[in-house]
């Protein structure tokens, strides 16, 4: 599949924007973050901010952004609309959240609430985007069990990333959270591994033979494409990464994204001098949002349409 | 609300008007429906009611808007500034233009008008322009038939009066088997389409005998992928197994043939070879009722087809049938000798010839149609053999086409399967005599019309067109010793020739509608040196002018001097006449028009109507009244109407006479272009059932074919197996008769001219390292170049590859997309590769025409068919190397001049990694004139 | 309106005859003219003229090397968008812009709603979605819902552009609901097949496979040649009292 910066900048964006705002939910409701005015239009507004740049850049992909409004109404069957429901209901908890946190509580009550239904809401968002993808049969590396789970772990762990350098930079302590984060990003790391595994190793059985019916005539190649330049379709969904390129891509996603905020994650734990603990939390948000933005890519540029095999033939 | 289906208007009309008109995206000559909205063409299909495509449509058809849209359309005649090929314009008035033209065209007429070469393309206008040059006086014009497929027509018509093009068709409704020879598209694009579909549904076996497997190929029952160039040992051994298992038709033989007439055996006389013929001139048959020579027409003898016998000046004869029999039940039409040089096993020649006899013999069709032959027999019956042919340029295209289109004839007509139910069907107004009688004009000097038609057909030495040393007398060498029946002329000569002052130079060159500095010229680098090459003393060029008339941005314009802008095929009259190629099926004789269904919003004017102004503005007898007024001041469409030929026949055949009601011959009826388009801008004359069958001997088809002035007298087509104009040629060359060739020519002449067909391997060899033949296929969506400039069909293909078949391209190491170099003994070309299974090992192919010039077109400098297309035309040498006495002949047909595109020999060889980027050669990019604006966004 | 119908009233669609489709295009360009025009106005271009031309076509035509050597066989391969009956391609619709009328089974989209999401292009799995890049908004066979219903059209017109325009008789267009229906006996009697039926999308346009080929055997029985009076000689001489003693007949 052809890699959209929209989208993956969406799902990046966005994803750690809902992580953080589960984090900040559950520390405010739980007790491990502060309920703090300073902390609380920072860190709600960084979320926010990241999620409502993550919605609207993804209407750049759109070919007609002013009807973007419409994509509200068919929750019934499509995962596009549910997560844009869910996207747009998130905005009441976390208003109520962050309003309680700012301006303090208008009712008793609102700030937990907020958290109580935020958390709920933007992990439903995180696992209707990841459903996008995986509801579709047509293409093999999405449609896996472990995609949604990944999204909202990876929303999670991302998050994670950002909470801990939020509490830090207010001077709040974070070892929870690091922890926290670190698990999920721990899990993240082995969920990502067995899809990557799983995708490897699933069985390429949508056929050129079996996609034009022709199979019992002997092996399907393509002679003269329907056009000689690349159409729509191969524009859209015919993107394909050498395969080498996309180990070394891997590696590098894995280390940025799992192993350096793990080990931030790990060297916070040990509590060094605060300045240093900036320091981490900041090159940790660096690497992590590189290491997102290369898995996004991946995911897409790893991602095979069962359309090719018409275009040409093999297996997808 | 937002879960109800949308109402969506479902009966929008799709016009506000619709007009019928003649498509023009290529030959064929379908019936179109032009949708027009807001007085643009919103959308075009095929007119139901049209005899060629019954309603369907084809790719280029359909995409018709666009190329009348095209942003290469050419807006204002155009006066060259700079040097030839740089490009450079001025745009002038049409006074201008015609001013220009017609000062440059009196003083060559005053002075010799043979210095005058008009040469045009792909136009359908050739009635006009023939007559244009005669009446000019100039024989030095034809249009693109000698390097189209003249060995197809010419083999035809001197065989049996008739031929494969689109003068004849398979009788699809009854035929049992197919064979399809050497065809990717053909002029009948959409009838064979059509037909095709039906066979198979039928279950018709059909069977393409092509080294190519796309497209007809494709569906066939059965593709035989023989090597190039070697049909005619194909053909002569299922002559050969049909003639071992007797399965021929001798019947039908002495009926239609000239099987059983005596040729005179009299080694070294000036007869010999020639039929043996009574005081009356008339051919003579052994009888064998009477056991004496009689007259071979007779009706009431029993001619002998087989042995020898004394004529009555005691010298032997034997019937020409003899010779032919021998020659093909030789060892050299073996199926196992054929097999080596074929490419296909033995095993299946004899298959296929069983085949075909089962389906000739044993599957007749009997039609309960009674009719009479000219002998006045009336038969109860119309009995035919079902097997039908079709061929085109794969077998016309190499130097040995004529003789193997006439062996292809023999095998359909030793079948018994030539116009009978199931066989192949002549087209009016065909059958004409074997040959057609007109023989080609001389010029006569300044300012004379020639006196007659500037093409003919030559039967006798003393009908060539060649000075008392045997030099040729046109441009191109028709009709001269280089190609004696070259009865379309050799357009692909015609600047070689001029260039070089051989035989002469030209003054003037005058072409219409072919892409002669690109795709329909060989050795494409030598061509654009010769356009613009300068005497060095006078530092004039030696072509010193080019006038040339085309619609679009071709890579011609660049190298003509005037340039005069066609209208688009939507915006002119046009005309497909019984004197030109009309679209008749073996039924119904029909012609048809192109009326204007838009207005020109830009500069330009019809060609054929320019033409006849010029012809008035020099005053050619014809084109002017007695008063030396404008004959045709309505142009085109005023010509078409009152042209008379001959007094009562004119352009169009139906609705003549003052009413009307006239066919084929009446006087000019002012009404007739309205009653044409008010029948669909066609006219379909539905011949009785009687006159459907055998037309070669039908007395009622013949009679009313010489009523409407199609032939001039009702007498029976007599096949010519055993061909004897050819023979004369033969014996000239043997030192006999007046006119005789230069001793230059007399080996080749002995050896070509063979009257009974025969088999020789094709002229460019090229060296041994170049094992491979490299040959083109049209695609089927586009137009040689005039696909290019559409910008829906060239989505389809902008750019070619050369195909290679899978297992031998990897044992050269190519692979699927790899460039390549494709070398000839005169050139290289790169290319991309494309590995296939369906073509014969040892040919390699692309497709046609797509490889265009940079900034040909219209197109940006990038476009892939400049930067990735490739034309194989660079390779194909226009002259074969040199002979005894260092002369070059042309690469075409000894016998007809027709160009040889298909023996190219190329060797392959992957190029190197830094040259795998674009196509080679590539040339100075051409620079644009300016062009129209695409007029309308209503259709994108 | 994303749900599918539970049923629809027809099943309108083509069938595609693999066995005598030459790879004309014509049914690719006759689409692309009426729909250009038509309910899908405008079908745009991308540098049309230029480098990288490309545009929305609703119908392509593949070609296709099947098998190897002797038995290998070209084939070409019309593709425009099937109609399935269980499309997610409808389902995945944010906007409902995509849906399949439960009158007849057409699936369409509505160019006054749709997104440009492109998301129903990922669900197709047979590349039938065309996105229109000047216009924005997806663009997909419709069957020509415009033509054959189109009450202005003489009724043998009311068919979709490319089956009138197809030059070999290899499309044909009808009810593949109504199993009388003459596009419901062709495949059965061809023995139509589904694309891809293993995706589960129910496509209702049928393909109809390649005839086998009749090159391996012959349909002529090997007969021998009539017996000659003479057995000996030439070939030549043999054929001479053949022919001799048939024409005294
Ligand atoms: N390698 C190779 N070369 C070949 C062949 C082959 O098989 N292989 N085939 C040969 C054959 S058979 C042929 S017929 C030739 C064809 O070759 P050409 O006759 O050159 O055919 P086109 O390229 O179509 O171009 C004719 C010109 O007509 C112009 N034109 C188009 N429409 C109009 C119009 O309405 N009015 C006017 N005035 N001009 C118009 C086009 O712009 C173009 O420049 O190619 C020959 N060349
Ligand atoms: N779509 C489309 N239609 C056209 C044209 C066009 O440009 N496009 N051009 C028109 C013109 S001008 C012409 S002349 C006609 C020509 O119509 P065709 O004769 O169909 O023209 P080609 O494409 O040259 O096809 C020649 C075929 O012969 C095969 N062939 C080559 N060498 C041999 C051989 O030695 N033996 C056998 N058996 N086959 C061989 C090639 O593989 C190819 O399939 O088409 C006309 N129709
Ligand atoms: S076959 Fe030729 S004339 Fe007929 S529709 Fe196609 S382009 Fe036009
Ligand atoms: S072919 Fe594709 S676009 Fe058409 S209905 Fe089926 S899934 Fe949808
Ligand atoms: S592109 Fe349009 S039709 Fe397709 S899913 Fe998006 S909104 Fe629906
Ligand atoms: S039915 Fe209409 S829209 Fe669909 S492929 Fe055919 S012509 Fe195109
Ligand atoms: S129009 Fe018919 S023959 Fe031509 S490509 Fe389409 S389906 Fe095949
Ligand atoms: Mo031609």
């Amino acid at each position: 599949m052809h890699p959209a910066y929209s989208v993956i900048v969406f799902t990046t964006a966005s994803g750690a924007g809902y992580g953080l705002l589960v984090w900040i939910a559950a520390g405010v409701a739980f007790g491990f973050a502060p309920r703090d005015a300073a902390f609380g239009f920072v860190g709600m507004g960084v979320a926010l901010a990241m999620i409502t740049t993550g919605l609207l850049t993804s209407t750049l992909h759109l070919g007609r952004p002013e009807r973007a409004w419409r994509a509200f109404s068919q929750w019934r069957t499509s995962w596009l609309s549910r997560e844009g429901v869910a996207a747009v209901v998130t905005y009441i908890p976390a208003g109520l959240l962050g309003l309680g946190l700012v301006f303090g509580e208008f009712a008793p009550g609102q700030i937990v609430l907020g958290a109580a239904l935020s958390a709920p809401c933007a992990l439903i968002t995180l696992w209707c985007t990841g459903m996008i993808y995986a509801s579709l049969p047509t293409i093999r590396a999405w449609h896996q069990p472990l995609v949604a789970p990944l999204y909202v772990v990876l929303g999670l762990a991302t998050g994670g990333v950002l909470m801990t350098g939020l509490l830090l930079s207010f001077g709040h302590d974070a070892h929870w959270i690091a922890a926290g984060g670190g698990a999920a990003m721990l899990l993240g790391a082995i969920l990502k591994r067995l899809y990557w595994t799983a995708i490897d190793t699933a069985k390429k059985t949508y056929t050129a033979e079996a996609a034009t019916g022709l199979g019992h005539l002997g092996t399907v190649r393509p002679l003269d494409p329907p056009h000689t330049q690349p159409n729509f379709v191969m524009r859209e969904i015919g993107y394909q990464v050498a395969r080498r390129h996309a180990e070394k891509l891997r590696s590098t996603a894995a280390m940025l994204l799992f192993l350096l905020p793990l080990a931030a994650a790990l060297l916070l734990l040990i509590n060094p001098p605060h300045a240093l603990q900036l320091i981490i939390a900041a090159l940790a948000t660096a690497s992590m949002i590189a290491g997102v933005l290369m898995e996004r890519w991946l995911f897409f540029a790893e991602a095979e349409h069962v359309v090719v095999v018409y275009y040409r033939g093999g297996s997808a | 609300m937002l879960n109800q289906e949308p109402d969506i208007a479902l009966s929008e009309p799709s016009a506000d008007e619709i007009k019928t008109t003649t498509c023009y995206m290529c030959a064929c000559r379908c019936g179109i429906r032009v949708h027009l909205k807001d007085g643009s063409v919103r959308y075009i299909d095929g007119n139901r009611d049209h005899p060629v495509n019954r309603g369907v449509i084809c790719g280029k058809g359909a995409a018709g808007i666009m190329t009348h849209m095209s942003p290469s359309r050419l807006r204002a005649p155009l006066k060259r500034i700079g040097p030839r090929g740089s490009g450079e314009y001025a745009e002038i008035s049409w006074d201008e233009a015609l001013e220009t033209a017609t000062g440059w065209l009196k003083g060559v007429r005053e002075r010799d008008p043979t210095k005058l070469a008009f040469f045009t393309g792909r136009d359908q206008s050739q009635a006009l322009t023939g007559w244009f040059a005669q009446q000019y006086g100039t024989p030095n014009f034809a249009a693109h038939g000698g390097f189209c497929s003249v060995n197809m027509a010419a083999a035809g018509l001197y065989t049996f009066g008739g031929s494969f093009w689109e003068f004849g068709e398979p009788d699809w409704e009854h035929t049992k088997y197919f064979m399809l020879f050497g065809v990717a598209e053909d002029h009948a694009s959409n009838p064979l389409k059509i037909e095709l579909g039906k066979l198979k549904a039928k279950g018709v076996k059909v069977v393409a005998v092509n080294p190519i497997r796309t497209g007809y190929g494709a569906i066939a029952d059965e593709w035989i992928g023989i090597r190039p160039g070697t049909d005619g040992l194909f053909v002569g051994a299922l002559i050969h197994e049909l003639m071992r298992t007797q399965k021929i038709d001798l019947e039908y033989l002495v009926r239609f043939t000239n099987a059983h007439w005596l040729v005179i055996d009299a080694p070294g006389a000036a007869d010999d070879g020639l039929f043996a013929r009574d005081e009356a001139g008339k051919p003579l048959a052994f009888d064998k009722n009477t056991g004496t020579p009689a007259d071979a027409s007779r009706i009431d003898i029993a001619p002998a087809l087989t042995g020898s016998f004394q004529l009555s000046d005691g010298r032997n004869a034997k019937p020409g049938f003899v010779a032919i029999a021998e020659r093909f039940l030789s060892d050299q039409y073996d199926p196992e000798t054929v097999a080596v040089t074929t490419a296909i096993p033995a095993e299946t020649i004899r298959r296929i010839a069983r085949e075909l006899a089962h389906a000739a013999f044993e599957q007749t069709i009997t039609l309960d149609i009674p009719w009479t032959d000219t002998a006045g027999r009336r038969h109860e019956k119309t009995v035919g053999r079902p097997v039908s042919m079709h061929a085109m340029r794969g077998i016309s295209a190499h130097a040995n086409g004529f003789q193997t289109c006439r062996m292809l004839h023999l095998l359909q007509i030793v079948l018994g399967s030539i116009d009978c139910p199931g066989g192949f069907r002549y087209k009016a107004p065909f059958p004409r005599p074997t040959p057609p009688p007109n023989r080609p004009a001389r010029a006569t000097g300044p300012c004379q019309p020639l006196k007659g038609a500037p093409l003919g057909f030559p039967q006798v030495p003393e009908d060539l067109l060649v000075e008392p040393d045997g030099a040729a007398q046109r441009i191109d060498k028709a009709y001269s010793w280089d190609a004696p029946i070259a009865a379309h002329g050799l357009m692909h000569m015609v600047i070689t020739n001029a260039a070089t002052a051989d035989p002469y130079p030209v003054d003037v060159l005058f072409m219409y509608m072919a892409n002669m500095s690109w795709n329909s010229s060989m050795n494409i680098p030598a061509v654009l040196k010769h356009l613009t090459a300068k005497d060095e003393t006078t530092g004039e060029y030696v072509i010193p002018k080019i006038i040339y008339s085309d619609a679009y941005s071709s890579e011609m314009i660049a190298y003509a001097d005037l340039i005069l802008p066609d209208t688009t095929y939507l915006e002119r009259w046009d005309c497909i006449s019984f004197l030109d190629r009309p679209i008749s099926g073996a039924d119904g004789p029909a012609d048809a028009i192109r009326q204007p269904v838009v207005t020109p919003d830009r500069d330009v004017r019809p060609f054929q109507s320019v033409l006849i102004d010029l012809g008035a503005r020099l005053g050619l007898p014809g084109f002017v009244t007695d008063t030396g007024a404008p004959r045709y001041p309505g142009g085109y469409a005023d010509y078409i109407v009152n042209h008379e030929r001959s007094p009562g026949i004119g352009s169009l055949a139906g609705f003549r006479g003052a009413d009307g009601a006239s066919y084929g011959r009446g006087a000019p009826n002012a009404k007739q272009l309205e009653a044409y388009i008010a029948g669909g801008c066609f006219h379909e004359h539905r011949l009785a059932p009687d006159q459907r069958y055998y037309k070669h001997a039908n007395k009622s088809y013949l009679e009313w074919s010489k009523d409407v002035g199609f032939i001039g007298a009702a007498t029976p087509v007599t096949f010519q197996l055993y061909l004897e104009p050819l023979q004369k040629f033969r014996l000239s060359a043997r030192g006999h008769g007046a006119i005789q060739p230069p001793a230059s020519h007399r080996p080749r002449i002995e050896k070509y001219f063979d009257p009974i067909p025969f088999w020789y391997p094709p002229f460019d060899g090229g060296a041994d390292e170049h094992r491979f033949s490299a040959i083109t296929q049209r695609p089927m969506h586009m137009y040689h170049s005039w696909g290019t400039h559409n910008g829906w069909l060239r989505q389809i293909t902008a750019e070619n590859r050369l195909y290679i078949n899978r297992a031998r391209a990897k044992t050269l190491g190519i692979a699927d997309d790899d460039w390549v170099w494709i070398k000839s003994a005169i050139g290289r070309v790169k290319g991309r590769a494309r590995l296939m299974e369906g073509v014969n090992p040892d040919t390699v192919w692309t497709w046609n025409a797509i490889g265009r010039r940079t900034g040909a077109a219209a197109l940006a400098n990038d476009a892939p068919e400049s930067t990735r297309g490739f034309l194989l035309n660079h390779l194909i040498t226009e002259l074969l190397p040199e002979r005894e006495g260092g002369y070059r002949f042309s690469n075409s047909d000894p016998i007809t001049g027709q160009a040889a595109w298909y023996d190219l020999r190329v060797s392959i060889e992957k190029a190197k990694p830094d040259e795998a980027n674009e196509s080679f050669p590539q040339f100075v990019p051409l620079h644009a004139p300016p062009l129209a604006e695409i007029k309308s966004e209503a259709v994108p | 309106m994303t749900s599918l119908p539970e049923t629809t009233g027809k099943k309108l669609g083509l069938v595609i005859d693999l066995d005598t489709c030459v790879g004309c295009q014509a049914c690719a360009t006759s689409c692309k003219e009426w729909n250009a025009g038509g309910y899908s106005a405008p079908l745009t271009d991308q540098d049309a003229h230029g480098g990288d031309p490309h545009g929305a076509w609703l119908n392509r035509v593949h070609s296709y090397d099947v098998g190897d050597g002797p038995k290998s066989r070209t084939v070409h391969f019309p593709r425009s968008c099937l109609h399935c009956e269980t499309p997610a391609c409808v389902t995945v619709c944010p906007t409902g812009a995509s849906y399949k009328r439960a009158s007849d089974g057409i699936v369409l989209v509505n160019p006054d709603t749709c997104i440009g999401c492109k998301l129903c292009s990922w669900a197709c799995p047979y590349g039938a979605r065309e996105y229109d890049y000047a216009d924005g908004v997806m663009k997909k066979c419709t069957l020509c819902v415009d033509r054959i219903y189109n009450e202005s059209f003489a009724l043998e017109d009311r068919v979709p552009a490319c089956v009138r325009a197809c030059p070999t008789g290899a499309r044909h267009f009808g009810d593949l609901g109504d199993p009388s229906s003459a596009v419901s006996q062709l495949v059965q009697e061809r023995e139509g097949f589904d694309l891809l039926p293993e995706m589960g999308y129910k496509p209702v346009n049928k393909y109809l496979p390649p005839r086998p080929r009749r090159d391996q055997t012959s349909e002529a029985p090997a007969h021998a040649a009539e017996q000659p009076t003479v057995n000996s000689g030439s070939l030549a001489d043999r054929f001479f009292v053949w022919a001799d003693n048939t024409l005294a007949r």
